[in-house]
Formats: structure tokens, C-alpha cells, sequence
């Protein structure tokens, strides 16, 4: 290793040195022909001027090449319907920007070329044709409001929120991995409040149980407001003063946030309880049914990501604080695409999009489309396993550690349905 | 603000006249350190962005080898980032985010902000104008000073424990604000924004000045419309600044309360870490609003001082006016006005409401028209000219190329819905390197090789310069073209390895690990090439043969003042203008230049 430092060391002096030594032999010819760097030779005009040209013939055959071997798009086809619609509008972009990048790049690198000076050739004294001047200002403007306009209808639709009967499905989203939400039974999303965050309710949903549960960990948990207050309050302790500085701010931030949730308790409608109740909670991988519109509700737990759907053509930000949202229709099954793809391995998938962190570019989630007859027999398996039926069972289990009944029955399903994605 | 003019402005006629008497001795400090020539603080600029630059390429060069060969080791990674932060010779994850931030800020802000508009509105602004100095020789110090101190706190924050700031060079919080999310947002990022803090400050101390010194100080005779487009591009671009930077400010301001003093203007309903934060009602979104409404004209900043500079070079070495001159002037002043109503295109996916998105796309596609227009009238300038190929003609032919083919990925990004699908991928990258890793860096070379003889009374070496520009355009376009691939592809930006994709497309991963490894080879290329740079630079400072009075036989005033630097730039009274700056190749005259100082002949028509 050091040898080779060593190496690429020498390597760079000597060249340094070689270049020093051909500027001196460079400097001293072009004294004796005396002629200064600033008068530059008919012989070096032309040369670079076909530079130009060799240059711009080079960089068109890159670009062909590699639309040639790479395609025009790396994404393949769209596989959702407004995708569709939208690859459309992109390739028609494309065409309209690829021939202004050819007539104009070729345009500059001819001109650059044919019109080097030669002797005896005056340039031709042309300050501005108001004539011409509007014609470039007014041709490029009507082009671009045929973009503008076609670009605008498709946004209106593609934003547009979704039918009502559409399939209400909601992406959780932390540092560094996807969780999805299904709104089950009712087709509605249960409410949520990040404060109600405990182990058995990593989503927050929000429920008569959950809020109780929150209080009760907050005021008795390991951690909780109780067990601080001992330990601070304890003459026998010995503590270093950040460690204690640490402690009481920690105290008074749960202080703060347990008076939030009393007011939330007192708020509360029981009613709404059996919205969260039968909402359905998914890891790992995101099951689709073909051909159904899907209103996707998007939420962060720390800083901002981005689902990001590439063959989907979806694309939204997740939000701490705030909730986004995205509708879709995916119309292609993965086995469909598998076989268009000629690809058995492939899947659809959901990545992050947003820097988020060290793991950033490992957050990400599959993403099955299935027909609908197999995305009902998934479904139906997932309704045994609501948020009500894995709530008690996390919250028995941490009760009672030692049964562990509820997460070999969760991964039964889990085992089922992969077999199901495969067929 | 008039009056600190117009004292200034008698302090250095003063100055002027001390030279007549040729007593006025500078000692070491005051002529090369807390100088407050402008000339000499152009230099200065120029000399701290270079190393800036070189920095952040060195970086960029750092991280490309993790993209190419991922999970390989690498010796000139352990050598460069030790085991802290390559363990092994591998880059770590975190510190692949540290490097990308570095590399991204620097470029944009310390290379292209300070570093390009900051040598050469000083240079050009007094020079070109006919003025003795700027309007406060003591503030366009300061700002320079500030700069200078601003850079080396971003540096420092290279060498933090917890590492520099990881979140991206727009550092959006919640990320850039929790220091549980990311180590970066520790120390480091509490030195990126103090460092920006000093750099907002430096930036507009000097733009100030470049206003007041291009509204007060123009020698007699030269009449707004008769500036060369050079100065109209600084003085729109210190406009811009003027407008923007405060704004920045605050948004970076109001970060800072958030990380020390326990606010919520960016926080709302965070848990991280497993901490439950109380923070609540803040709004992530807001600080884009703030970062984008200087961002995006910050982009014109960095570019329109390298149109500036490139029409002059362009035009004189057509020996041809520029074409359509007053077009170009309204161009940059309606490219200025735009570029502060479009912010919100950068921020299409974020929840934001879709009507205000359409509004956005509006504004945005509107900018294409101006620059279209500054396109054509660059290649009609070409048109029939008789062109001198120096290399500072190369650049800016170069700047020409990369201006189209990176302004026309430009209205894919407008347009909200196309930009859904291409947002946050590689083919940004691709877009916003071309347009500025190109354009505006093209532009710099460009003035450097076309202005060295004024700043150091020396020629560089021509030969070298046409290898450096040829290396560099073939380099450069090798590692951002086939960007548009990667990113049309799907691939996110800031991924610390792309062969994730592994998993679910391999198709994809093919092409992508294919590519990577292309880009970086060419990378590599670019930078190696770079060295003929920097040798012909250093060394055309101490042994370049001695510069003419006017090497490109050109019109503007910074050509009659003398080789050797004087204080005051005019040893005698300050020059007369009589005419525009484009005279090149006009009929009836013998020679194909008519410097502006040149009384307008009997019968002669001003253009
Ligand atoms: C040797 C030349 C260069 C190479 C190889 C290079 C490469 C890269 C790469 C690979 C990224 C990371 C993209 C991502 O993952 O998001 C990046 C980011 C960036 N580069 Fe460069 N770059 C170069 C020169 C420049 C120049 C001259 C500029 C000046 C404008 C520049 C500005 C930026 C910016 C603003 C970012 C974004 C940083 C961020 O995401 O926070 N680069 N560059
Ligand atoms: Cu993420
Ligand atoms: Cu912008």
C-alpha cells in the first residue's frame, strides 16, 4: 500500500515536471517567432474549430448510444393509470426538448466551426433585428404554453382527491423503514396522535384503550413520570449534574406532554373507537389489488421522507406534523410484469426518496399487485388481524412474556401470504 | 447609504492624486492582506475559491469512488478519511451524506456565490465603469474578510467528531434540526450555519457596494445603457442577493432557535430516537418556503455573472457587437424578476396545495422564454462573425452547449406533473450540474483565462488552456449526461449505494452499476485535468510573458488602465465614454475595434 502511494507520488512530480519543461520549450519558440500568447495562430483556430465539430459529433453519438443501450426511459412501461398518461406528456416533453438540444447545440458548434476567423474575412457588423428578436421570443412562448396547458390538465387530474369509495390506505413512515395502514372493514382511516406512541401502538392510533394506555406508561412506565420523580427526589442517589440536569428536563417534557393527554382523554368520543379498531397494520411488503383506486394518506414519526413509487409514477412527501396524500390506480399485476420484463425476480417497490439519515438508502418496502380474487383471499386472512386483535396480543404478551402466542400466529399469515404473491 | 458613497468616492480621488505625487507607500499587510483595492480583493476571492473549489472536488471524487465500487475498499479513501470515517478503506454511510452536503454547499455558495461574483464584480465593477475603486473600500474588505472566515468554518467543520452537517446542502429539518436523526446535526451543523451566517453577511456587504458603486460611480459618459452586459449582470445578480440572502437568513436563524433555544417554528409531533419531543405546531414545510425563496434566485446568482461574463467574450472575440444588446438587457433584468416568483417549483411533492403548484409551473416555464431569447442572441453573435478561438472563447462557446442542454431539462423539472416522476433523482443531478457544475463553472474559467492579464499583468499559457477546456467539457459531460439515465431510471439522489436494487430490478441494478462506474471514470478524468489548470495558473503568475496593454484588442475601460496595477486604476483623470462597448468590425472603420473611449467620429451614428 505505501508502495503504491509512493508510486502515484513520483508519478505526479514527473508530470508536473514534464508539463514545466514542455511550457518552457513552448515559451521560447514562440519568442523567437515572436509572437505573444494573446495571438492566437490560423493554425490554432482551425485546429480547435474542428475540435467543435469532432466534439459535437462525438457527444451526439453518446447520447444515441445510450439511449440505445440503456432505452429512452430505464423505468420501463408505467404500471398505474395515470402513469400511463403521464409517460405520454413526458415523452412528448422529451421530443419537443431533444430537437431544440439538436438544432441549437448543432447550430453553435457549426457556427463556432464555419465562421473561424480567416484572412482577409471582416465580421459582418449586426447589432439587432427587432424583426428576428420577436420571432424568438414569440415562437418559444407559444410552445411553452402548450406545455404549460397540457402539463396543467394532467396535474388537475393527477392531484385530484379520489372517489369515496376508493381504498383508504395509510404509509407510516420512520427512520428507517414503511409501515402500511389499511383502513379495514369501514373503508376509514382511524384517527392518530403521535403522544399515543407506545411499544403495543407504534402507529398512535388513537382509542379509548390506547389513550388510557399512553397515561398509564407515561405516569408508571420504567421511564415514567413516577419513577423520575423518585430518583430526583431520592437524598441517597448520587448523581453527576448533567445526568441530572438530563433527568429533569425529561421530567418536565413528560409533564408537559401528560397534561396534553389528560385534555385528549377528556375530549375523547368512544365512538370513533372502532374506526382505529379495525384497521389493519402491514410490514415488509404493501399488497395491492389491480384495477382499484387507492387514496394513499401519508405520515411521518421524525423527519421528512418521501414514498416514492418509480414505476407507479407516485411521488409524495411524508411530513412530521402534517398529513399528505396521493390517489392511484395501479392496472398492471406483478406477475404481469414479471413477464413483460422477462424478469421472475421482479418487484414493484416503495422507496424513500428524501435524504432522511445514514440508512436513507435502505428504506424501502415491496410492493405486490395482485389480482383481485388473491388480494381477497389476503385480505380476508389479514381481517382476522386488526389493530384491536394485535393490540391485546402485544399488550398480553408484555404482560405475560413467556406465551408469545400472538407473533408465530402474525407470521403464519405472513408465511401465507408470500406464497399467495408468488403464484 | 449615498453619502458613505460619496465620501468614499472623495477618499479615493484623493488616493488618485496621491499617486501623481508618487508618495504613498503601502506596507506588506495593507497592500496584500487587509488590502482594500479592489483589484487586489478580487484576487483574493479568486484565490480562496479555487482552494474551495479543489476541496469540493477532491470530495466529490471521494464519494464517487463509494458509487462505483460500493462496499470495495479503498486505499485512497483510508488515505483521505482515515478509519473514523472509511474504516477499512469503506466509506461509512453517515459520512457518505457529510461529504455530499460539504461538496454541495461549497460549490454552490463558496465556489459559484462568493467565489465567481466575488472576483469578478470587484475586478470589473471599478474597472469597467471608470471609477477610481468601489464605493467603500473598507466594507468590500470586510465582506471579503467575512468570506474568508465563513470558509474556514465550513472546513472545520470537516474535521467535527460527530462529523460535518449530513443533511444535504438545503438542509431541511427536521433533519438538520435533531441531532438524534443524524450525527451531522450535531457540531457540524451548528458550524455550517454559523459559517452561512458570516458568508449571507460577506455577500451582502459586497453586494451593497457593487449597487451603489454601479448607480453612483459611472465615469462621464457612461450612461446605463451604454454598460457593458458584464456589469448588468453583477448589478441584477447583487440585486438579487440583496433580496435573497436576508431571507435565508432568517430561515437559518430561525433553525438556529430551534436547535439551541428549544422553539418550534420547523418541529411539530416528532419522536426520534425514542424521545417523544413536546415540540408542536411548527411546520418542516415553512423552511422550504424561506430556503427556496433564496434558492431558486440563487441559482441566477450563480449564473447570470457567467452570462455576464461570457457575452463580453463572446462578442469581442466574434470581432461582432453583441447581438440584440438591449434584448439581453431586458432578458437579465426579466430572468432577475422571475427567479423570485418561481421558489415553489422546487417543492411540487410536498404536500403543498396543487393549485399554488400550477401557479408555480406557470411563473417557472415563463423564465425559458428570456433564456431562449439570451440563446438565440449568442448564436447569432456567432453568426458571420470572425471568431478568435482563445480559450476563453472555448468557455464560453462551451457555456453556450451546456446553458441549452441543461436548461432544456429545465422544463421537464417545471412542469409539476412530469416533475412527480423525476423529482429528487439523478436526473436533477444531471440538470442542475449541467447548469451550474457547467455553465456557471465555465463561465468562471472563461473570465479567468480572459482577465488573468488584468489581474496579474501576465499571459497564461494557450496551449494548456485548450487541453484544460477540452479535458473538462469531455469530462464533464461524460460524468452528467448519462446522469439523465440513471435518473429516468428511478434512482433517488443521496444514496450511499445503488445496488439496493439488487433486490427487486435487475434490470435496473445493471444499468445503474454500469453507469456509476462510467460517471466516475470520467470524474476522475475531469479532475485529473484540473492539474493543467492549476499549473498554468500558478505558474503564468510568476513566469507568464508579460501581458500587452489590450491582448484581445478589446472596447471596455478596464484595457486603458496600465499592466501594472495603480492605485485609483487610472494614473491620469478617469477615461470619457463616448459610446457603447460593441463597436467591433463597424463599417467605416479601419479597425475592427473602437474602444468606448473613442469620441464618435463626424457623421458616425451611435449604434
Ligand atoms: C468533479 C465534478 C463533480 C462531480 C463528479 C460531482 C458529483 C456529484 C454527485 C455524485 C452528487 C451527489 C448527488 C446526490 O446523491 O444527490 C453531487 C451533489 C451536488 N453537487 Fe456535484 N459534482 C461535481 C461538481 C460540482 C460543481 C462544479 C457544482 C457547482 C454548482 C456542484 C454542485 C453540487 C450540488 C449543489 C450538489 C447537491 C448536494 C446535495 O445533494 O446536498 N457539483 N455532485
Ligand atoms: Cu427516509
Ligand atoms: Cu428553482
Amino acid at each position: 500500500m505505501m508502495g503504491s502511494k509512493l508510486v502515484a507520488l513520483i508519478v505526479i512530480v514527473l508530470g508536473v515536471i514534464a508539463i514545466a519543461q514542455l511550457v518552457r520549450v513552448y515559451e521560447l519558440s514562440s519568442k523567437l517567432r515572436n509572437r505573444g500568447e494573446h495571438e492566437i495562430s490560423n493554425r490554432d483556430n482551425r485546429l480547435n474549430a474542428k475540435m467543435m465539430l469532432t466534439f459535437m459529433i462525438l457527444f451526439y453519438l453518446g447520447f444515441i448510444y445510450l439511449i440505445y443501450k440503456f432505452g429512452w426511459t430505464g423505468r420501463g412501461d408505467a404500471a398505474t393509470l395515470h402513469g400511463r398518461e403521464l409517460d405520454w406528456l413526458l415523452n412528448l416533453n422529451f421530443i419537443i426538448i431533444i430537437l431544440v438540444f439538436f438544432l441549437t447545440n448543432t447550430l453553435l458548434f457549426v457556427f463556432a466551426f464555419k465562421y473561424v476567423r480567416k484572412p482577409g474575412v471582416k465580421a459582418f457588423y449586426y447589432p439587432h433585428n427587432n424583426k428576428l428578436e420577436m420571432l424568438w421570443t414569440v415562437v418559444p412562448a407559444s410552445v411553452l404554453a402548450v406545455i404549460i396547458i397540457l402539463g396543467l390538465k394532467n396535474w388537475n387530474e393527477t392531484t385530484s382527491h379520489a372517489k369515496k369509495e376508493s381504498i383508504r390506505v395509510e404509509l407510516f413512515s420512520k427512520q428507517f423503514d414503511w409501515t402500511a395502514r389499511y383502513s379495514g372493514e369501514d373503508n376509514t382511516l382511524g384517527r392518530f396522535d403521535y403522544k399515543l406512541t407506545t411499544d403495543a401502538n407504534e402507529l398512535a392510533l388513537m382509542t379509548t384503550e390506547t389513550i388510557d394506555s399512553a397515561i398509564f406508561n407515561m405516569e408508571n412506565g420504567p421511564t415514567g413520570i413516577k419513577s423520575l420523580e423518585s430518583k430526583l427526589n431520592n437524598r441517597k442517589v448520587i448523581m453527576v449534574p448533567e445526568d441530572r440536569e438530563k433527568m429533569e428536563n425529561d421530567l418536565s417534557r413528560k409533564q408537559r406532554l401528560i397534561r396534553l393527554l389528560y385534555q385528549m382523554k377528556a375530549r375523547h368520543n368512544s365512538k370513533i373507537d372502532a374506526q382505529a379498531w379495525d384497521d389493519i397494520i402491514q410490514k415488509d411488503t404493501l399488497y395491492l389489488c389491480v384495477n382499484k383506486e387507492y387514496e394513499f394518506n401519508f405520515r411521518s414519526k421524525d423527519v421528512i421522507h418521501s414514498a416514492y413509487f418509480p414505476h407507479f409514477r407516485v411521488q409524495m412527501n411524508t411530513v412530521p406534523g402534517m398529513t399528505t396524500r396521493f390517489k392511484f390506480t395501479p392496472d398492471v399485476t406483478t406477475k404481469e410484469m414479471r413477464k413483460k420484463k422477462n424478469d421472475e425476480k421482479f418487484n414493484y417497490v416503495l422507496m424513500c426518496n428524501k435524504i432522511c439519515g445514514g440508512a436513507h438508502y435502505k428504506m424501502k418496502m415491496m410492493v405486490v399487485v395482485l389480482p383481485e380474487a388473491e388480494y381477497t383471499a389476503w385480505m380476508n386472512g389479514k381481517k382476522k388481524q386488526t389493530f384491536r386483535d394485535a393490540y391485546f396480543a402485544a399488550a398480553a404478551a408484555t404482560t405475560a412474556p413467556a406465551e408469545g402466542a400472538a407473533p408465530t400466529d402474525s407470521l403464519a399469515v405472513k408465511v401465507d401470504t408470500l406464497s399467495v404473491a408468488a403464484k | 447609504m449615498a453619502a458613505v458613497a460619496h465620501e468614499a468616492h472623495g477618499h479615493h480621488d484623493a488616493h488618485g492624486h496621491d499617486h501623481d505625487h508618487g508618495h504613498h507607500e503601502e506596507s506588506f499587510v495593507s497592500k496584500y492582506i487587509f488590502s482594500q483595492d479592489h483589484k487586489m480583493i478580487g484576487k483574493q476571492f479568486l484565490m480562496t475559491a479555487v482552494f474551495m473549489g479543489l476541496v469540493a472536488m477532491l470530495l466529490s471524487i471521494l464519494f464517487r469512488i463509494q458509487l462505483a465500487w460500493p462496499g470495495e475498499s479503498s486505499d485512497f479513501l483510508s488515505f483521505f478519511l482515515g478509519e473514523t470515517w472509511a474504516p477499512g478503506g469503506i466509506l461509512k454511510e453517515d459520512m457518505y451524506l457529510g461529504l455530499v452536503t460539504i461538496h454541495g454547499t461549497i460549490m454552490v455558495f463558496f465556489l459559484l456565490t462568493g467565489g465567481l461574483s466575488g472576483t469578478f464584480s470587484n475586478l470589473l465593477i471599478p474597472l469597467q465603469l471608470g471609477a477610481r475603486d468601489m464605493a467603500s473600500g473598507f466594507l468590500n474588505m470586510l465582506s471579503y474578510w467575512f468570506f474568508f472566515l465563513s470558509s474556514i468554518l465550513m472546513l472545520a467543520s470537516l474535521f467535527v467528531e460527530s462529523g460535518p452537517a449530513m443533511a444535504g446542502w438545503t438542509i431541511y429539518p427536521p433533519l438538520s434540526a435533531l441531532p438524534q436523526a443524524v450525527s451531522g446535526s450535531g457540531l457540524g451543523m451548528t458550524l455550517w450555519l454559523f459559517s452561512m451566517a458570516i458568508f449571507i453577511a460577506s455577500s451582502l456587504i459586497g453586494s451593497l457596494n457593487y449597487i451603489v458603486t454601479v448607480l453612483n460611480l459611472r465615469t462621464k459618459g457612461m450612461s446605463m445603457t451604454r454598460m457593458p452586459l458584464t456589469i448588468w449582470a453583477f448589478f441584477v445578480t447583487a440585486i438579487l442577493g440583496v433580496l435573497s440572502f436576508p431571507v435565508l437568513l432568517s430561515a437559518a436563524l430561525l433553525l438556529i432557535m430551534d436547535r439551541l433555544a428549544g422553539t418550534s417554528f420547523y418541529l411539530s409531533d416528532i419522536i426520534v430516537g425514542g424521545e417523544m419531543l413536546t415540540n408542536h405546531g411548527g411546520s418542516p414545510i415553512l423552511y422550504q418556503h424561506l430556503f427556496w425563496f433564496l434558492g431558486h434566485p440563487e441559482v441566477y446568482i450563480v449564473l447570470l455573472p457567467a452570462l455576464g461574463l461570457s457575452s463580453e467574450i463572446i462578442s469581442t472575440n466574434s470581432r461582432k457587437p453583441i447581438f440584440g444588446y438591449r434584448a439581453m438587457i431586458g432578458s437579465i433584468l426579466a430572468i432577475g424578476f422571475l427567479s423570485f416568483i418561481v421558489w415553489g417549483h422546487h417543492m411540487f411533492v410536498t404536500g403543498m396545495n396543487p393549485f399554488l403548484g400550477s401557479v408555480f409551473v406557470f411563473t417557472t416555464l415563463l423564465i425559458a422564454i428570456p433564456s431562449a431569447v439570451k440563446v438565440f442572441n449568442y448564436l447569432t453573435t456567432l453568426w458571420k462573425g470572425s471568431l478568435v478561438l482563445t480559450p476563453a472563447m472555448l468557455f464560453a462557446i462551451g457555456l453556450v452547449s451546456t446553458f441549452i442542454t441543461g436548461g432544456v431539462t429545465g422544463i421537464i423539472l417545471a412542469d409539476s406533473a412530469l416533475d412527480i416522476t423525476v423529482h429528487d433523482t439523478y436526473f436533477v443531478v444531471a440538470h442542475f450540474h449541467i447548469v451550474m457544475g457547467m455553465s456557471a463553472v465555465f463561465g468562471m474559467f472563461g473570465g479567468v483565462y480572459h482577465w488573468f492579464p488584468k489581474m496579474y499583468g501576465r499571459m497564461m499559457n494557450t496551449r494548456l488552456g485548450y487541453a484544460h477546456f477540452w479535458i473538462t467539457i469531455v469530462g464533464a459531460y461524460g460524468v452528467f449526461f448519462p446522469m439523465h439515465f440513471v435518473g429516468l431510471a428511478g434512482a433517488p439522489r443521496r444514496y450511499y449505494d445503488y445496488s439496493v436494487y439488487n433486490e427487486f430490478d435487475s434490470g435496473s441494478y445493471d444499468m445503474m452499476m454500469d453507469l456509476n462506474v462510467i460517471i466516475t471514470i470520467f470524474a476522475i478524468i475531469a479532475a485529473l485535468g484540473q492539474i493543467l489548470f492549476l499549473f498554468n495558473f500558478f505558474y503564468s503568475i510568476y513566469r507568464g510573458p508579460v501581458a500587452p496593454q489590450n491582448p484581445w484588442n478589446s472596447n471596455t475601460l478596464e484595457w486603458t488602465t496600465p499592466v501594472e496595477h495603480v492605485h485609483g486604476n487610472w494614473p491620469g483623470e478617469l477615461p470619457t465614454v463616448h459610446r457603447w462597448p460593441y463597436d467591433y468590425s463597424k463599417p467605416g472603420s479601419d479597425v475592427d475595434f473602437i474602444p468606448q473611449t473613442v469620441p464618435l467620429a463626424e457623421g458616425e451614428e451611435e449604434h
